[in-house]
Protein backbone atom coordinates (compact mmCIF):
# COMPACT_ATOMS: atom_id res chain seq x y z
CA UNK A 1 0.00 0.00 0.00
CA UNK A 2 1.63 3.41 -1.05
CA UNK A 3 1.92 6.31 1.54
CA UNK A 4 -0.55 8.61 -0.08
CA UNK A 5 -3.32 5.78 -0.12
CA UNK A 6 -2.61 4.87 3.77
CA UNK A 7 -2.39 8.76 4.83
CA UNK A 8 -5.93 8.90 3.07
CA UNK A 9 -7.37 5.50 4.94
CA UNK A 10 -5.98 7.42 8.36
CA UNK A 11 -7.56 10.71 6.86
CA UNK A 12 -10.68 8.99 7.23
CA UNK A 13 -10.03 7.15 10.37
CA UNK A 14 -10.01 10.52 11.98
CA UNK A 15 -13.02 11.68 10.50
CA UNK A 16 -14.64 8.46 12.00
CA UNK A 17 -13.53 9.50 15.63
CA UNK A 18 -14.88 12.89 14.70
CA UNK A 19 -18.53 11.38 14.00
CA UNK A 20 -17.90 9.69 17.06
CA UNK A 21 -17.85 12.16 19.27
CA UNK A 22 -20.38 13.94 17.45
CA UNK A 23 -22.71 11.40 17.67
CA UNK A 24 -22.78 12.14 21.50
CA UNK A 25 -25.15 15.32 21.26
CA UNK A 26 -27.64 13.46 21.81
CA UNK A 27 -28.58 9.82 23.33
CA UNK A 28 -30.40 8.67 19.98
CA UNK A 29 -27.53 9.37 17.59
CA UNK A 30 -25.19 8.22 20.32
CA UNK A 31 -25.11 4.18 19.32
CA UNK A 32 -23.67 5.05 15.75
CA UNK A 33 -21.64 7.42 17.02
CA UNK A 34 -19.87 4.56 18.71
CA UNK A 35 -19.79 2.33 15.88
CA UNK A 36 -17.86 4.80 13.79
CA UNK A 37 -15.58 5.07 16.58
CA UNK A 38 -14.71 1.21 16.16
CA UNK A 39 -14.69 1.38 12.54
CA UNK A 40 -12.06 4.12 12.43
CA UNK A 41 -9.87 2.24 15.40
CA UNK A 42 -10.46 -1.06 13.09
CA UNK A 43 -9.33 1.20 9.78
CA UNK A 44 -6.92 2.73 12.02
CA UNK A 45 -4.99 -0.64 13.00
CA UNK A 46 -5.28 -2.44 9.39
CA UNK A 47 -3.61 0.28 7.71
CA UNK A 48 -0.53 0.09 10.02
CA UNK A 49 -0.34 -3.68 10.08
CA UNK A 50 -0.09 -2.81 5.97
CA UNK A 51 2.43 -0.33 6.06
CA UNK A 52 4.77 -1.90 8.63
CA UNK A 53 8.33 -0.95 8.00
CA UNK A 54 9.30 -5.03 8.57
CA UNK A 55 6.73 -7.44 8.04
CA UNK A 56 7.57 -10.51 10.06
CA UNK A 57 6.03 -13.79 11.11
CA UNK A 58 7.48 -12.89 14.68
CA UNK A 59 6.19 -9.32 14.53
CA UNK A 60 2.92 -10.34 13.49
CA UNK A 61 2.10 -13.28 15.72
CA UNK A 62 3.57 -10.96 18.77
CA UNK A 63 1.39 -8.63 17.69
CA UNK A 64 -1.71 -11.09 17.17
CA UNK A 65 -1.05 -12.54 20.72
CA UNK A 66 -0.53 -9.05 22.30
CA UNK A 67 -3.92 -7.68 20.81
CA UNK A 68 -5.45 -11.09 22.21
CA UNK A 69 -4.13 -10.45 25.95
CA UNK A 70 -4.88 -7.10 25.99
CA UNK A 71 -8.62 -7.23 23.81
CA UNK A 72 -9.19 -10.25 26.20
CA UNK A 73 -8.87 -8.24 29.60
CA UNK A 74 -10.39 -5.09 28.50
CA UNK A 75 -13.75 -7.16 27.19
CA UNK A 76 -13.97 -9.31 30.43
CA UNK A 77 -13.51 -5.75 32.72
CA UNK A 78 -15.95 -3.92 30.51
CA UNK A 79 -18.70 -6.56 31.01
CA UNK A 80 -17.83 -7.39 34.47
CA UNK A 81 -17.34 -3.66 35.68
CA UNK A 82 -20.12 -2.28 38.08
CA UNK A 83 -21.72 0.97 36.75
CA UNK A 84 -21.09 2.30 40.16
CA UNK A 85 -17.04 1.74 39.05
CA UNK A 86 -16.88 3.55 36.14
CA UNK A 87 -14.61 6.28 37.57
CA UNK A 88 -12.01 4.03 38.81
CA UNK A 89 -12.25 2.22 35.80
CA UNK A 90 -11.81 5.45 33.22
CA UNK A 91 -9.07 5.99 35.79
CA UNK A 92 -7.35 3.21 35.23
CA UNK A 93 -7.77 2.96 31.27
CA UNK A 94 -5.92 6.46 31.72
CA UNK A 95 -3.21 5.14 32.96
CA UNK A 96 -2.77 2.35 30.22
CA UNK A 97 -3.13 5.42 27.37
CA UNK A 98 0.06 6.92 29.41
CA UNK A 99 1.94 4.02 30.33
CA UNK A 100 1.69 2.86 26.40
CA UNK A 101 2.63 6.18 25.20
CA UNK A 102 6.01 6.28 26.95
CA UNK A 103 6.59 2.63 25.86
CA UNK A 104 6.41 4.03 22.08
CA UNK A 105 8.69 6.70 22.47
CA UNK A 106 10.70 4.60 23.89
CA UNK A 107 10.69 2.34 21.40
CA UNK A 108 11.43 5.09 18.64
CA UNK A 109 14.18 6.27 20.81
CA UNK A 110 15.86 2.83 20.65
CA UNK A 111 14.86 2.12 16.96
CA UNK A 112 15.09 5.74 15.43
CA UNK A 113 15.85 4.30 11.87
CA UNK A 114 12.23 2.14 11.57
CA UNK A 115 10.24 4.74 12.74
CA UNK A 116 11.20 7.71 10.31
CA UNK A 117 13.00 10.37 12.62
CA UNK A 118 16.70 9.86 11.93
CA UNK A 119 18.22 12.69 10.50
CA UNK A 120 21.60 13.31 9.04
CA UNK A 121 23.41 13.35 12.56
CA UNK A 122 21.64 10.93 14.67
CA UNK A 123 17.68 11.32 15.80
CA UNK A 124 16.37 14.83 14.51
CA UNK A 125 16.00 17.41 17.35
CA UNK A 126 12.23 18.28 16.50
CA UNK A 127 11.77 14.43 17.30
CA UNK A 128 13.83 14.35 20.44
CA UNK A 129 11.29 17.20 21.37
CA UNK A 130 7.99 15.70 20.83
CA UNK A 131 9.33 12.58 22.15
CA UNK A 132 10.38 13.92 25.53
CA UNK A 133 7.64 15.99 26.02
CA UNK A 134 4.83 12.92 24.90
CA UNK A 135 7.01 11.12 27.33
CA UNK A 136 6.76 13.54 29.81
CA UNK A 137 2.94 14.44 29.91
CA UNK A 138 2.29 10.07 29.75
CA UNK A 139 4.11 9.43 32.69
CA UNK A 140 2.49 11.89 34.74
CA UNK A 141 -0.27 10.83 33.34
CA UNK A 142 0.25 7.24 34.38
CA UNK A 143 1.43 7.50 37.86
CA UNK A 144 -1.27 10.18 38.23
CA UNK A 145 -4.44 8.22 37.07
CA UNK A 146 -2.78 5.20 39.05
CA UNK A 147 -3.10 7.66 42.30
CA UNK A 148 -6.35 8.64 41.20
CA UNK A 149 -7.67 4.97 40.81
CA UNK A 150 -6.77 4.32 44.16
CA UNK A 151 -8.63 7.07 45.69
CA UNK A 152 -11.47 6.13 43.83
CA UNK A 153 -11.55 2.94 44.50
CA UNK A 154 -11.13 3.48 48.23
CA UNK A 155 -10.29 0.24 48.47
CA UNK A 156 -9.35 -3.77 46.96
CA UNK A 157 -12.10 -6.32 47.26
CA UNK A 158 -11.95 -8.60 50.26
CA UNK A 159 -10.48 -11.69 48.20
CA UNK A 160 -7.10 -9.43 46.65
CA UNK A 161 -6.32 -7.49 49.98
CA UNK A 162 -6.13 -11.01 51.94
CA UNK A 163 -3.07 -11.82 48.78
CA UNK A 164 -1.35 -8.73 49.57
CA UNK A 165 1.11 -8.80 52.39
CA UNK A 166 0.16 -6.58 55.28
CA UNK A 167 2.96 -3.56 54.71
CA UNK A 168 2.24 -3.25 51.37
CA UNK A 169 -1.03 -2.95 51.91
CA UNK A 170 -0.39 -0.63 54.46
CA UNK A 171 1.14 2.15 52.01
CA UNK A 172 -1.52 0.87 49.39
CA UNK A 173 -4.10 1.99 52.14
CA UNK A 174 -2.08 5.27 52.82
CA UNK A 175 -2.72 6.16 49.43
CA UNK A 176 -6.19 5.08 48.70
CA UNK A 177 -7.65 7.36 50.80
CA UNK A 178 -9.91 10.05 49.57
CA UNK A 179 -8.67 12.74 51.98
CA UNK A 180 -5.85 14.80 50.75
CA UNK A 181 -2.22 13.64 51.83
CA UNK A 182 -0.68 17.22 52.00
CA UNK A 183 3.30 16.99 52.35
CA UNK A 184 4.87 20.19 53.73
CA UNK A 185 6.45 22.19 50.91
CA UNK A 186 4.84 20.49 48.34
CA UNK A 187 4.06 23.34 45.41
CA UNK A 188 8.55 24.28 46.08
CA UNK A 189 8.57 20.68 45.50
CA UNK A 190 6.70 20.38 42.60
CA UNK A 191 7.93 23.61 40.84
CA UNK A 192 11.64 21.81 42.00
CA UNK A 193 10.63 18.83 40.28
CA UNK A 194 9.45 21.05 37.23
CA UNK A 195 12.50 22.69 36.96
CA UNK A 196 14.78 19.61 36.98
CA UNK A 197 12.39 17.88 34.23
CA UNK A 198 12.88 20.80 32.15
CA UNK A 199 16.71 20.59 32.48
CA UNK A 200 16.72 17.18 32.13
CA UNK A 201 14.78 17.80 28.68
CA UNK A 202 17.08 20.00 27.27
CA UNK A 203 19.83 17.58 28.12
CA UNK A 204 17.90 15.46 26.25
CA UNK A 205 17.65 17.40 22.92
CA UNK A 206 20.97 18.25 23.17
CA UNK A 207 22.46 14.26 23.49
CA UNK A 208 19.16 11.59 22.22
CA UNK A 209 20.92 9.40 25.26
CA UNK A 210 18.40 6.49 26.42
CA UNK A 211 19.82 7.09 29.98
CA UNK A 212 18.75 10.71 30.22
CA UNK A 213 15.21 9.66 28.82
CA UNK A 214 14.89 7.15 31.72
CA UNK A 215 15.82 9.58 33.79
CA UNK A 216 12.95 11.75 32.22
CA UNK A 217 10.26 9.15 31.93
CA UNK A 218 11.65 8.10 36.12
CA UNK A 219 11.56 12.08 37.41
CA UNK A 220 7.91 12.25 35.56
CA UNK A 221 6.46 9.56 37.35
CA UNK A 222 7.06 11.01 40.44
CA UNK A 223 5.49 14.18 39.23
CA UNK A 224 2.18 12.36 38.63
CA UNK A 225 2.14 10.64 41.97
CA UNK A 226 2.97 14.21 43.75
CA UNK A 227 0.51 16.37 41.38
CA UNK A 228 -2.89 13.98 42.71
CA UNK A 229 -2.01 13.21 45.93
CA UNK A 230 -3.28 16.76 47.82
CA UNK A 231 -6.15 16.13 45.84
CA UNK A 232 -9.81 15.44 47.40
CA UNK A 233 -11.91 12.84 46.58
CA UNK A 234 -14.77 14.91 45.81
CA UNK A 235 -12.51 16.76 43.67
CA UNK A 236 -12.08 13.58 41.42
CA UNK A 237 -14.59 15.08 38.45
CA UNK A 238 -11.90 17.64 37.81
CA UNK A 239 -8.87 15.33 38.08
CA UNK A 240 -10.33 12.25 36.03
CA UNK A 241 -11.61 15.38 33.21
CA UNK A 242 -7.63 16.82 33.43
CA UNK A 243 -5.91 13.18 32.92
CA UNK A 244 -8.70 12.33 30.24
CA UNK A 245 -7.45 15.71 28.63
CA UNK A 246 -3.39 14.76 29.15
CA UNK A 247 -3.97 11.38 27.91
CA UNK A 248 -4.79 12.94 24.82
CA UNK A 249 -1.79 15.22 24.26
CA UNK A 250 0.64 12.39 25.20
CA UNK A 251 -1.17 10.63 22.12
CA UNK A 252 -0.66 13.91 19.81
CA UNK A 253 2.76 14.30 20.96
CA UNK A 254 3.33 10.86 20.30
CA UNK A 255 1.21 11.78 16.64
CA UNK A 256 4.38 13.99 16.05
CA UNK A 257 6.86 12.06 16.62
CA UNK A 258 5.42 9.40 14.22
CA UNK A 259 4.69 11.93 11.83
CA UNK A 260 1.39 10.59 11.68
CA UNK A 261 -2.08 13.65 11.53
CA UNK A 262 -4.49 11.08 12.63
CA UNK A 263 -2.71 10.71 15.99
CA UNK A 264 -2.36 13.95 16.11
CA UNK A 265 -5.85 14.82 15.25
CA UNK A 266 -7.41 11.94 17.95
CA UNK A 267 -4.87 13.55 20.50
CA UNK A 268 -5.82 17.16 19.94
CA UNK A 269 -9.87 15.81 20.19
CA UNK A 270 -9.41 13.95 23.48
CA UNK A 271 -7.12 16.57 24.99
CA UNK A 272 -9.31 19.21 23.80
CA UNK A 273 -12.43 17.07 25.21
CA UNK A 274 -10.80 16.47 29.07
CA UNK A 275 -10.11 20.03 28.77
CA UNK A 276 -13.82 21.06 28.37
CA UNK A 277 -14.99 18.19 30.93
CA UNK A 278 -12.43 19.71 33.63
CA UNK A 279 -13.35 23.58 32.80
CA UNK A 280 -17.32 22.01 33.34
CA UNK A 281 -16.57 20.95 36.34
CA UNK A 282 -14.52 23.92 37.97
CA UNK A 283 -17.36 26.09 36.97
CA UNK A 284 -20.24 23.95 38.74
CA UNK A 285 -17.81 24.13 41.98
CA UNK A 286 -17.15 27.81 41.16
CA UNK A 287 -13.47 26.95 41.73
CA UNK A 288 -10.67 27.72 39.92
CA UNK A 289 -8.82 25.13 38.06
CA UNK A 290 -5.35 26.01 39.84
CA UNK A 291 -7.12 26.04 43.11
CA UNK A 292 -8.21 22.64 42.43
CA UNK A 293 -4.76 21.33 40.96
CA UNK A 294 -3.03 22.76 44.29
CA UNK A 295 -5.26 20.92 46.06
CA UNK A 296 -5.86 20.45 49.48
CA UNK A 297 -10.03 21.75 50.04
CA UNK A 298 -11.95 20.51 52.85
CA UNK A 299 -9.37 20.48 55.27
CA UNK A 300 -8.95 24.14 55.85
CA UNK A 301 -13.03 24.61 56.37
CA UNK A 302 -14.02 22.07 58.65
CA UNK A 303 -15.66 22.97 61.85
CA UNK A 304 -15.99 26.52 60.35
CA UNK A 305 -19.97 25.86 61.28
CA UNK A 306 -21.03 27.03 65.02
CA UNK A 307 -22.56 24.47 66.95
CA UNK A 308 -25.78 26.03 67.95
CA UNK A 309 -28.94 24.80 69.43
CA UNK A 310 -30.51 24.16 66.06
CA UNK A 311 -32.49 20.87 65.74
CA UNK A 312 -33.33 18.75 62.82
CA UNK A 313 -36.57 16.86 62.29
CA UNK A 314 -36.02 13.47 61.63
CA UNK A 315 -39.10 11.70 60.11
CA UNK A 316 -39.89 7.67 59.01
CA UNK A 317 -40.02 5.76 55.11
CA UNK A 318 -43.93 6.13 56.38
CA UNK A 319 -44.18 9.60 56.80
CA UNK A 320 -42.55 10.05 53.51
CA UNK A 321 -44.23 7.74 51.51
CA UNK A 322 -47.51 9.34 52.59
CA UNK A 323 -46.63 12.78 51.97
CA UNK A 324 -44.96 11.72 48.39
CA UNK A 325 -47.95 9.51 47.19
CA UNK A 326 -50.37 13.09 47.91
CA UNK A 327 -47.92 15.09 45.99
CA UNK A 328 -48.52 15.89 42.60
CA UNK A 329 -44.83 17.21 41.33
CA UNK A 330 -41.85 14.98 43.07
CA UNK A 331 -37.96 15.88 42.18
CA UNK A 332 -35.03 13.54 42.74
CA UNK A 333 -31.74 14.24 43.31
CA UNK A 334 -29.31 12.04 43.58
CA UNK A 335 -25.77 12.43 44.52
CA UNK A 336 -22.54 10.30 45.10
CA UNK A 337 -24.30 8.86 48.08
CA UNK A 338 -26.96 6.94 45.75
CA UNK A 339 -23.63 5.68 43.95
CA UNK A 340 -22.30 4.29 47.34
CA UNK A 341 -25.27 2.75 48.45
CA UNK A 342 -25.86 1.35 44.92
CA UNK A 343 -29.68 2.61 45.43
CA UNK A 344 -30.27 3.61 41.83
CA UNK A 345 -32.69 0.24 41.51
CA UNK A 346 -34.37 1.15 44.11
CA UNK A 347 -34.93 4.75 42.98
CA UNK A 348 -36.32 3.46 39.81
CA UNK A 349 -38.68 1.22 41.90
CA UNK A 350 -39.94 4.59 43.38
CA UNK A 351 -40.15 6.32 40.32
CA UNK A 352 -42.39 3.45 39.18
CA UNK A 353 -44.59 3.18 42.19
CA UNK A 354 -45.09 7.23 42.37
CA UNK A 355 -45.86 7.31 38.46
CA UNK A 356 -48.19 4.41 39.01
CA UNK A 357 -50.24 6.61 41.29
CA UNK A 358 -50.22 9.64 39.07
CA UNK A 359 -47.70 11.93 40.60
CA UNK A 360 -45.38 13.70 37.80
CA UNK A 361 -41.56 12.65 38.87
CA UNK A 362 -38.25 14.14 37.36
CA UNK A 363 -34.99 14.24 38.66
CA UNK A 364 -32.61 16.86 39.03
CA UNK A 365 -28.33 16.51 38.38
CA UNK A 366 -26.09 18.85 39.10
CA UNK A 367 -22.80 18.41 37.30
CA UNK A 368 -20.83 17.90 39.56
CA UNK A 369 -23.42 15.51 41.65
CA UNK A 370 -20.80 11.80 42.29
CA UNK A 371 -17.54 11.37 41.35
CA UNK A 372 -17.32 11.90 37.62
CA UNK A 373 -18.85 13.82 34.58
CA UNK A 374 -22.53 12.60 33.95
CA UNK A 375 -21.76 9.49 36.95
CA UNK A 376 -25.48 9.97 38.11
CA UNK A 377 -26.91 9.95 34.51
CA UNK A 378 -25.50 6.59 33.75
CA UNK A 379 -26.38 4.93 36.75
CA UNK A 380 -29.90 6.27 36.68
CA UNK A 381 -29.55 4.80 32.82
CA UNK A 382 -28.40 1.45 34.43
CA UNK A 383 -31.60 1.18 36.65
CA UNK A 384 -33.83 1.46 33.70
CA UNK A 385 -35.06 5.17 34.34
CA UNK A 386 -35.94 6.87 31.06
CA UNK A 387 -33.15 9.73 30.03
CA UNK A 388 -36.37 11.84 29.35
CA UNK A 389 -37.54 12.42 32.76
CA UNK A 390 -33.78 13.42 33.62
CA UNK A 391 -32.72 17.21 33.73
CA UNK A 392 -29.40 19.19 34.06
CA UNK A 393 -29.60 21.66 36.35
CA UNK A 394 -30.20 24.57 34.90
CA UNK A 395 -33.00 22.96 32.98
CA UNK A 396 -35.02 22.11 36.21
CA UNK A 397 -33.95 24.64 38.90
CA UNK A 398 -37.00 27.17 38.28
CA UNK A 399 -38.85 24.14 38.33
CA UNK A 400 -38.67 23.46 42.78
CA UNK A 401 -40.62 25.74 43.16
CA UNK A 402 -43.75 24.43 41.61
CA UNK A 403 -42.99 20.78 43.51
CA UNK A 404 -44.24 19.28 46.45
CA UNK A 405 -41.44 16.96 47.38
CA UNK A 406 -37.70 17.25 46.86
CA UNK A 407 -36.18 14.10 47.73
CA UNK A 408 -32.24 14.18 47.84
CA UNK A 409 -30.40 11.16 47.99
CA UNK A 410 -26.83 10.94 48.79
CA UNK A 411 -26.26 14.65 47.84
CA UNK A 412 -25.04 17.88 50.48
CA UNK A 413 -22.95 20.38 49.23
CA UNK A 414 -25.10 20.73 45.98
CA UNK A 415 -27.97 21.41 47.68
CA UNK A 416 -26.70 24.00 50.23
CA UNK A 417 -28.40 27.60 50.24
CA UNK A 418 -25.16 29.06 52.00
CA UNK A 419 -23.57 28.57 48.62
CA UNK A 420 -26.08 31.62 47.79
CA UNK A 421 -27.01 33.75 50.92
CA UNK A 422 -23.91 33.17 53.06
CA UNK A 423 -20.55 35.03 51.44
CA UNK A 424 -18.55 33.67 54.57
CA UNK A 425 -19.16 30.23 53.54
CA UNK A 426 -16.57 28.64 51.36
CA UNK A 427 -18.75 27.20 48.61
CA UNK A 428 -20.42 30.85 48.32
CA UNK A 429 -21.22 31.56 44.64
CA UNK A 430 -21.17 27.35 43.62
CA UNK A 431 -24.46 27.01 41.42
CA UNK A 432 -26.83 24.99 43.53
CA UNK A 433 -30.08 23.31 43.32
CA UNK A 434 -33.04 25.33 44.76
CA UNK A 435 -34.22 22.08 46.34
CA UNK A 436 -35.25 24.53 49.30
CA UNK A 437 -37.82 25.82 47.04
CA UNK A 438 -40.01 22.88 47.07
CA UNK A 439 -42.98 22.54 49.33
CA UNK A 440 -41.02 19.73 51.54
CA UNK A 441 -37.22 18.76 51.46
CA UNK A 442 -36.32 15.03 52.33
CA UNK A 443 -32.83 14.17 52.76
CA UNK A 444 -31.60 10.94 52.78
CA UNK A 445 -28.55 10.93 54.83
CA UNK A 446 -26.09 8.39 56.86
CA UNK A 447 -25.94 10.76 59.92
CA UNK A 448 -25.32 14.47 60.71
CA UNK A 449 -22.06 14.12 59.12
CA UNK A 450 -21.22 17.33 56.89
CA UNK A 451 -20.69 16.80 53.18
CA UNK A 452 -17.13 16.94 51.77
CA UNK A 453 -16.50 20.85 51.75
CA UNK A 454 -17.31 19.93 55.89
CA UNK A 455 -19.95 23.01 55.77
CA UNK A 456 -23.22 22.92 57.63
CA UNK A 457 -25.70 22.70 55.65
CA UNK A 458 -29.08 25.15 56.94
CA UNK A 459 -31.46 23.63 55.00
CA UNK A 460 -31.48 20.71 57.26
CA UNK A 461 -32.48 22.85 59.91
CA UNK A 462 -35.81 24.12 58.44
CA UNK A 463 -39.00 23.74 59.42
CA UNK A 464 -40.08 22.14 55.86
CA UNK A 465 -37.18 19.73 55.75
CA UNK A 466 -37.65 16.06 56.83
CA UNK A 467 -34.05 14.19 57.31
CA UNK A 468 -34.83 10.33 56.55
CA UNK A 469 -31.78 8.63 58.30
CA UNK A 470 -30.39 5.28 57.41
CA UNK A 471 -28.55 3.97 53.87
CA UNK A 472 -29.60 5.55 50.92
CA UNK A 473 -30.95 2.30 49.65
CA UNK A 474 -32.52 1.06 52.81
CA UNK A 475 -34.74 3.78 52.99
CA UNK A 476 -35.80 4.28 49.50
CA UNK A 477 -36.82 0.85 49.49
CA UNK A 478 -38.65 1.15 52.87
CA UNK A 479 -40.27 4.45 51.49
CA UNK A 480 -41.66 1.96 48.21
CA UNK A 481 -43.13 -0.79 50.75
CA UNK A 482 -45.08 2.01 52.71
CA UNK A 483 -46.29 3.10 49.27
CA UNK A 484 -47.99 0.18 48.37
CA UNK A 485 -51.45 -0.49 48.80
CA UNK B 1 6.92 28.45 -2.22
CA UNK B 2 9.48 26.60 -0.97
CA UNK B 3 8.51 23.48 0.79
CA UNK B 4 6.88 23.54 4.38
CA UNK B 5 8.19 21.54 7.04
CA UNK B 6 6.28 18.67 7.84
CA UNK B 7 6.40 19.28 11.42
CA UNK B 8 4.71 22.75 10.91
CA UNK B 9 2.02 20.52 8.26
CA UNK B 10 1.65 18.72 11.34
CA UNK B 11 1.21 21.71 13.98
CA UNK B 12 -1.22 23.08 11.47
CA UNK B 13 -3.33 19.80 11.51
CA UNK B 14 -3.15 19.65 15.20
CA UNK B 15 -4.26 23.65 16.09
CA UNK B 16 -7.13 23.19 13.74
CA UNK B 17 -7.79 19.93 15.22
CA UNK B 18 -8.09 21.63 18.54
CA UNK B 19 -11.11 23.44 17.24
CA UNK B 20 -12.31 21.10 16.10
CA UNK B 21 -12.64 19.26 19.41
CA UNK B 22 -13.98 22.28 20.74
CA UNK B 23 -17.10 22.75 18.77
CA UNK B 24 -17.82 19.09 18.59
CA UNK B 25 -17.32 18.30 22.26
CA UNK B 26 -19.29 21.86 23.71
CA UNK B 27 -22.44 19.81 21.59
CA UNK B 28 -22.03 17.26 23.84
CA UNK B 29 -25.10 16.61 25.91
CA UNK B 30 -23.91 16.56 29.52
CA UNK B 31 -26.34 13.77 30.22
CA UNK B 32 -23.33 11.49 27.89
CA UNK B 33 -20.47 13.40 29.68
CA UNK B 34 -19.18 9.48 31.32
CA UNK B 35 -19.51 7.59 27.97
CA UNK B 36 -17.58 10.48 26.40
CA UNK B 37 -14.96 10.06 28.52
CA UNK B 38 -14.35 6.50 28.03
CA UNK B 39 -14.96 7.12 24.59
CA UNK B 40 -12.43 9.88 24.05
CA UNK B 41 -10.61 6.97 26.34
CA UNK B 42 -10.64 4.67 23.81
CA UNK B 43 -10.21 6.47 20.80
CA UNK B 44 -6.56 8.11 22.43
CA UNK B 45 -5.28 4.47 22.30
CA UNK B 46 -4.81 4.65 18.52
CA UNK B 47 -1.43 5.44 19.85
CA UNK B 48 -1.20 1.43 19.02
CA UNK B 49 -0.52 2.84 15.83
CA UNK B 50 3.30 3.44 17.19
CA UNK B 51 2.88 0.32 19.28
CA UNK B 52 2.40 -1.90 16.32
CA UNK B 53 5.25 0.01 14.60
CA UNK B 54 7.30 -0.66 17.29
CA UNK B 55 6.41 -4.31 17.48
CA UNK B 56 6.83 -4.58 13.90
CA UNK B 57 9.97 -2.95 12.97
CA UNK B 58 13.17 -4.22 11.51
CA UNK B 59 15.25 -6.94 14.30
CA UNK B 60 14.67 -8.47 17.96
CA UNK B 61 15.65 -6.13 20.50
CA UNK B 62 14.41 -3.25 23.38
CA UNK B 63 11.78 -1.65 20.66
CA UNK B 64 9.83 -5.00 20.30
CA UNK B 65 9.91 -5.76 23.79
CA UNK B 66 8.60 -1.85 24.46
CA UNK B 67 5.85 -2.35 21.68
CA UNK B 68 4.39 -5.33 22.78
CA UNK B 69 3.82 -4.41 26.22
CA UNK B 70 2.39 -0.97 24.66
CA UNK B 71 0.68 -3.39 21.76
CA UNK B 72 -0.71 -5.22 25.46
CA UNK B 73 -1.76 -2.16 27.05
CA UNK B 74 -3.80 -0.43 23.99
CA UNK B 75 -5.46 -3.29 22.97
CA UNK B 76 -7.05 -3.36 26.80
CA UNK B 77 -8.17 -0.21 25.78
CA UNK B 78 -9.34 -0.11 22.53
CA UNK B 79 -11.42 -3.37 23.33
CA UNK B 80 -12.42 -2.19 26.91
CA UNK B 81 -13.37 0.89 26.21
CA UNK B 82 -15.60 0.67 22.90
CA UNK B 83 -17.39 -2.51 25.26
CA UNK B 84 -18.18 -0.45 28.08
CA UNK B 85 -19.34 2.37 25.89
CA UNK B 86 -21.56 0.37 23.81
CA UNK B 87 -22.80 -0.83 27.22
CA UNK B 88 -23.18 2.05 28.98
CA UNK B 89 -25.01 3.82 25.96
CA UNK B 90 -27.30 0.35 25.34
CA UNK B 91 -28.85 1.91 28.80
CA UNK B 92 -30.27 4.70 27.95
CA UNK B 93 -33.78 4.90 27.25
CA UNK B 94 -36.81 7.31 26.47
CA UNK B 95 -39.94 7.02 28.39
CA UNK B 96 -42.14 4.27 27.31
Amino acid sequence: MSANLAALGYLVAAVCFILALRGLSHPASARAGNVYGMTGMALAVLITLMVLPHPSLLSGVLIAIGMAIGGGIGLVVARRIQMTAMPQLVAAFHSLVGLAAVLVAGAALSNPADFGILGPHGVKTASLLEMGLGTIVGAVTFTGSVIAWGKLQARFPKHIEERIPEPVLAVCRLFMRSQPILLPGRHVINIALGIVLLALLAVFLASGNGFVFLLLALLSFALGVLLIIPIGGADMPVVISMLNSYSGWAAAGIGFTLNNPMLIITGALVGSSGAILSYIMCRAMNRSFVSVILGGFGESAVAAAEEGEKTVKAGSAEDAAFIMENAQKVIIVPGYGMAVAQAQHAVRELYDKLTEKGVEVKFAIHPVAGRMPGHMNVLLAEANIPYDVVFEMEEINNEFQTADVAYVIGANDITNPAAKEDPKSPIYGMPVLDVEKAKAVFFVKRSMAPGYAGIDNPLFYRPHTMMLFGDAKKVTEEIVRALDP
Amino acid sequence: MAAVDPGIVNLIIFVLAIFVGYYVVWSVTPALHTPLMSVTNAISSVIVVGALIATGAGGFGVHTLLGFLAVVLASVNIFGGFAVTQRMLAMFRRRG
